[in-house]
């Protein structure tokens, strides 16, 4: 019998800090074993941001920096403008990412900037003790809606693939889940393509992994996929916004065209997949 | 024939592997480990797949798979 499946090489072996259940591990892994398949550890360079994932560092097994809260896209963009021929990545969450973040990752993918990101979203504030997030769906009960989100008091969630979708820069754009087996892989392939987008030079990539917080939401981890699956995928439609060959700026469309024709998610595949040019690095 | 191992101070009781499993072999032992979790474990690993489902939602890299002229999914 031969090993099929095993802790990948991108990952160490250290213990995660993660609350019992939080698909954090799920994601940290699949974003390892993306750097094992393209062979690209030894050339990457990941930042990690403020919240629970804030010891990323700890756990990939490549080049880390710690970046300030919000910031870390903008501390993705010095480090790949220095160096052009590393792979970098961001591994951010929605309180981090879409609240104080949101100036920084906005204009990262207005830039283009050739960086990926993965964005984990569980609408709640998880590592502070769970408070509301810009993310957190509408009657959601957190620590500081203990009534539940009010849009009236609180405003709408915010979809932040939907929201970058409406720039030029970004060159991939996808929304994924991983509450059950199959979704985990449908994840992989996103955040496979996402690396493949920056490999390629085409620019700015982020792939938003919708996630649970099962300490926050008051749920088992079981029942927290659950509610992930009832009611998070309702409003955060899963599925790829952008692709490099959908990208407007690849196929010389104007940008009110582009917008025009891709406002909600298509369904995985339905937009054609990467070219598989390699070596446009540095670009 | 597949086999799969735990790592039984990793696990943390989650029990995201014993929902996902199509064979509905895994449960969580009596006894605890050293971080105070009760691990998961396979009680008829004859009856083992080797699908590796439990061990992509296992969080915590608790899992690894073994079969008999499986393609690797992940190692």
């Amino acid at each position: 019998m031969r090993q099929i499946f095993g802790r990948p090489a991108s990952l160490t072996d250290v213990p995660m800090h993660y609350c019992p259940g939080c698909t954090h591990g799920i994601i940290h892994r699949l974003v390892a074993e993306v750097m094992d398949e393209l062979g690209i550890r030894e050339k990457t360079i990941g930042i990690a941001s403020v919240g629970c994932s804030v010891f990323a560092y700890e756990y990939f097994n490549c080049d880390m920096q710690q970046a300030s809260h919000g910031r870390a896209p903008a501390v993705a963009t010095g480090i790949k403008r220095v160096w052009p021929d590393r792979v970098v990545f961001t591994y951010q969450g929605d309180g981090d990412l879409a609240s104080i973040g949101a100036g920084e990752i906005v204009h990262a993918a207005a830039r283009g900037e050739n960086i990926t990101v993965i964005f984990v979203n569980n609408a709640v504030y998880g590592m502070t003790g769970g408070q509301m997030a810009p993310t957190t769906l509408l009657g959601q009960k957190t620590t500081t809606t203990p009534l539940g989100r009010e849009a009236r008091r609180n405003g709408m969630p915010v979809r932040v693939v939907e929201l970058l979708s409406q720039l030029d820069g970004p060159a991939y754009l996808a929304r994924v889940s991983v509450h059950n087996p199959k979704m985990v892989n449908t994840a992989k392939r996103a955040i496979r393509a996402a690396f493949q987008a920056q490999l390629d030079g085409r620019g700015f990539s982020l792939v938003e992994v919708l996630s649970t917080c099962p300490t926050n939401w008051g749920l088992t981890p079981v029942e927290a996929l659950k509610w992930l699956e009832d009611n998070m995928i309702p409003y955060y439609p899963l599925g790829e916004v952008r692709t490099p060959s959908s990208a407007s700026r690849q196929a010389g469309v104007p940008a009110a065209a582009s917008t025009a024709t891709a406002p909600t998610p298509a369904a995985f595949g339905a937009t054609g997949t990467a070219p598989a040019t390699r070596g446009k690095e540095g670009e | 024939m597949a086999r799969v191992t735990f790592n039984e101070q990793r696990c943390k009781s989650c029990e995201l592997c014993v929902s996902v499993c199509p064979q509905g072999i895994i449960f969580l032992a009596d006894e605890i480990n050293l971080k105070g979790f009760h691990p998961a474990r396979v009680t008829e690993m004859d009856k083992c797949t080797g699908c590796a489902f439990c061990a992509r939602m296992c969080p915590d890299q608790v899992i690894e798979v073994f079969a008999e002229g499986g393609k690797p999914v992940h190692a």
